[in-house]
């Protein structure tokens, strides 16, 4: 069941390709001997073009940090990362960003948030209104164009932000707990709703959450990460239920629950152990 | 927090008339011979005025049109002196605050020229730049400079981490981060500061006037005060006064429409 899911997907350069990446960080206070925290160890992986990974991992394991080393966001210590074959330097232009927090422009209201992006590539905010009308409304939010982002409820928020990544047509999604935030049935929403633009349009996806069940049914490959510091893979299983999915339906499948049962038992001692160190600090 | 209701409105404002009234009654009575000694009339009337006289001076500045020239100087000095104090405490604030080592080597003189009594400077401001409005909208200037810049520094200090990284994901290059997001957000950062700025501005006009001019609402008070004349002096005090009043009435509204995407705490509008 544990199979490595990676070997067929890497005939094609990977979109995304994590090489030995470290990332270590002068520790701020209070900190183990050597005044540093190493929030990620030698961490390699892969995401296939039109790939859909998630990444599970106990609180605190440096999840957020790989991804912000893929957008080119953070300097990794050592290692690289490459890009459809590409060493990455800089930000990485290829990819969009989901954040966990909210991340809107706030004195933009939700259109020309979702402009925003085309703005910055050069376009007029009126040439890029139509498009962004089209992407408002795909993601359920036709006729709040001129809403603030103080305005809208939390899920609409994400929705915003999901248009505002998805209208830069980015091969690369990167989202970090876009959804953590939100209730259970508003999260179930959005999370078919992702499923459904990515099965229309294939884009490489790295999600990063903590709620395996939500890996596993979006995804077609779980990572387990270890607890921190000195994050690494534990584990990698590819998840070989059907699509299109329902993430609400499939959770009941046997094979979903044989899933999850399997993964947990590799997550289940590094929850406690995370658990642990986060109480000791 | 509740909004009040029209009838609630209406109430509070009668009471508000009503208290005016009172302090007016009451400033009446106390200079009034008959209604209290003649003795005591006449010494309050020498220190604070007449109600009813101070009334008819700002009647007759007003009617006889001889106020208008002087409140019109006074105003657009404020308005100078606040728009250029605005625009050099933006500047200022945003290249210091984007660029640390600038910020480390002005900081002691920032604290310094803020700690100064920059009223002080009037008298100087008046031999450089003369009696005429220069030396005033300097003054208000170095009044409204130091709330805009500590306002935009720390607004731009304050940008969240994750709206930058977010326009940066989303391709904003580093002229497009300072239009984008670190203007704007300054910006409103002004803009919530507005009443105090406009406030130092109009203080810096009228003390500017009041040290030394030939012209404006501060210049009335100083020529009153000279020949002891307290009715004219409390009638340009009600006339700066009124003044104020109106231009934070101005700024509310303005506030109100710049600042609409500003979550306010009384108005949730979630859906």
């Amino acid at each position: 069941m544990s199979e490595r899911g990676t070997g067929a997907a890497l005939r094609a350069a990977p979109a995304l390709l994590f090489e030995r990446v470290t990332c270590t960080f002068a520790a701020r206070g209070k900190s183990a001997g050597d005044g540093r925290y190493t929030a990620v160890r030698d961490a390699s992986l892969a995401v296939a073009p039109g790939e859909f990974v998630s990444v599970v991992g106990p609180t605190g394991c440096g999840k957020s940090t790989l991804l912000n080393v893929a957008a080119g966001l953070l300097q990794p210590s050592s290692g690289a990362i490459r890009v459809f074959g590409e060493p990455l330097s800089g930000i990485n232009t290829r990819a969009g960003y989901m954040f966990q927090s909210d991340a809107l422009i706030p004195w933009r209201s939700a259109l020309a948030n979702v402009t925003a992006g085309l703005e910055f590539h050069g376009e007029s905010r009126e040439a890029a209104a139509p498009r962004a009308h089209e992407w408002l409304a795909r993601v359920g939010l036709a006729g709040f164009h001129d809403r603030y982002p103080h305005q809208l409820s939390g899920g609409m928020r994400k929705r915003v932000a999901l248009a505002q990544m998805l209208i830069l047509d980015p091969p690369i999604l990167l989202m970090d707990e876009p959804f953590s935030a939100l209730d259970v049935q508003t999260r179930q929403l959005m999370e078919n709703e992702l499923l459904e633009l990515w099965q229309a349009n294939r884009k490489s996806v790295l999600f990063i959450t903590h709620d395996l069940e939500e890996a596993i049914s979006l995804s077609d490959r779980v990572i387990v990460l270890s607890a921190g510091p000195g994050t690494r893979e534990i584990g990698d299983y590819a998840i070989d239920l059907p699509r299109p999915r329902d993430v609400a339906e499939i959770r009941m499948t046997p094979r979903f629950i044989e899933l999850y049962q399997a993964i947990w038992t590799t997550m289940k001692a590094e929850v406690q152990k995370g658990y642990a160190q986060s109480k000791r600090s | 927090m509740r909004r009040a209701s029209a009838a609630d409105r209406g109430r509070i404002a009668l009471y508000h008339a009503l208290l005016l009234g009172l302090v007016f009654a009451f400033w009446y009575a106390m200079t009034t011979p008959g209604i209290v000694s003649p003795e005591t009339a006449k010494n309050s009337a020498f220190f604070f005025g007449k109600p009813v006289e101070v009334l008819k001076v700002v009647w007759a500045w007003f009617s006889g049109g001889k106020i208008y020239p002087h409140l019109a100087i006074t105003l657009v000095e404020t308005l100078l002196a606040f728009v250029a104090g605005s625009v050099l405490g933006l500047a200022a604030g945003l290249w210091l605050a984007l660029w640390p080592l600038a910020a480390t080597l002005a900081d002691p003189y920032i604290k310094a020229a803020n700690a100064m009594p920059r009223v002080i400077l009037a008298p100087i401001f008046a031999v450089w730049f003369g009696l005429g409005i220069t030396s005033k909208v300097a003054l208000g200037i170095t009044l409204v400079f130091f709330v805009v810049f500590f306002n935009v520094y720390q607004g731009v200090k304050e940008v969240s981490p994750v709206v930058l990284a977010n326009a940066r994901m989303l391709g904003a290059s580093r002229r497009a981060l300072l239009r984008q997001i670190y203007l704007p957000s300054a910006t409103s950062w002004v803009f919530s500061s507005l009443h105090t700025s406009v406030g130092m501005a109009f203080v810096g006009a009228v003390v500017g006037e009041y040290l030394g001019s030939a012209k404006g609402v501060g210049y009335l008070i100083l020529q009153a005060e000279g020949v002891f004349d307290i009715n004219t002096v409390f009638a340009g005090i009600l006339v700066l006064t009124g003044c104020a009043l109106l231009l934070d009435y101005v700024v509310t509204k303005a506030e109100a429409r710049l600042l609409v995407w500003r979550p306010k705490q009384a108005e949730t509008e979630a859906l």
